[in-house]
């Protein structure tokens, strides 16, 4: 399977999936009116990648914004990697010093995730 | 609380931006952009101003889910929305304001006094049951918007439903968000 890879626009993030390392990104805004319509596409790709995953997979997560529909899409996007068996799999949230809001949103995914999410504070 | 009145009594040096006429996505998006450079030219927290943005988001996409709906049913010739956002001292005002068949109102009513009556913890519950219920439409809403809305603004929301005929009301929204930030619930 390929590498799933999208550039940053003003209103979606940029997608930086790696098959044959484990890392994978996503970084910048996600904000589109219509967030399914976006994220399908990883979705499916998700659905390939977890039945044969990299022994370590990590994910790095740094949004500036997201809507409440992308946020739905997050949770999608973990179910799918919840599904990862017998492979090591870590997500780093990143957020910026004074930004409480997207620390807290970090926090409220550990709640409902059963990965490992490492918070990292990026400093000012 | 009389929106469209209180929308008036805005000192025009406290308004931001103010839009009123008909709506697309284009439109929409365009006044996402411009907000965004506007706040970082007026507000010096970065904290608040991220927190407005994505209240400004949601209150448009609200707009946006909605008239798309309104639109592919043909239901009226106008379809007219207003936008305003201000700051005075003390908070950021968002008001915005769509038309909306009647039959939706029982339905919107109850869900905002709903929000309206939960604690900032209850809040914070109904969002993640929300979050994690599995649950998405087809336009993408999630049904976090109001919620969204709700635990930043750390306030009730304030709305009103002014008829226009036998068929459709103008529907306001208004929150208000303090320029020195609060704990979100």
């Amino acid at each position: 399977m390929e590498n799933f890879f999208l550039e940053e626009t003003s209103k979606t993030p940029k997608l930086s999936f790696d098959v044959s390392t484990g890392k994978f990104l996503m970084s910048g805004r996600s904000i589109p009116e219509n967030s399914i319509e976006f994220y399908k596409p990883l979705f499916e790709w998700l659905d390939e990648y977890v039945k044969k995953p990299c022994p370590k997979t990590t994910f790095d997560i740094k949004l500036e914004y997201f809507n409440t529909s992308s946020s739905k899409c997050l949770v999608e996007i973990f179910r799918r990697l919840e599904k990862i068996k017998d492979a090591e799999i870590v997500i780093n949230w990143f957020y910026e010093e004074d930004d409480e809001d997207m620390q807290e949103s970090g926090e409220d995914f550990r709640e409902l995730i059963d990965i490992p999410i490492v918070m990292h504070m990026i400093a000012n | 609380m009389d929106i469209q009145r209180f929308y008036e009594q805005f000192r025009s040096e406290d308004i931001i931006m103010s839009y009123k006429g008909s709506a697309s996505i284009d439109l929409l998006s365009n006044l996402m952009d411009t907000l965004q450079i506007k706040l970082s030219e007026i507000e010096p927290k970065s904290s608040v101003r991220k927190r407005v943005f994505n209240v400004l988001v949601e209150v448009i996409q609200n707009i946006y889910h909605h008239y798309g709906k309104c639109h592919s049913q043909n239901a009226y010739d106008e379809e007219t929305v207003n936008f305003l956002i201000a700051k005075t001292d003390a908070n950021y005002f968002i008001i915005a304001g769509n038309t909306i068949f009647n039959e939706e109102i029982p339905m919107l009513r109850s869900r905002i006094d709903l929000i309206n009556s939960l604690s900032p913890d209850r809040l914070k519950q109904v969002y993640m049951q929300t979050l994690s219920n599995g649950v998405l439409s087809e336009k993408g809403g999630a049904g976090l918007g109001l919620i969204e809305i709700a635990r930043k603004s750390g306030g009730k929301l304030d709305y009103e439903f002014y008829p226009l005929s036998n068929r459709l009301s103008f529907f306001s929204l208004m929150v208000k968000i303090p320029a020195a930030l609060p704990a979100a619930a």
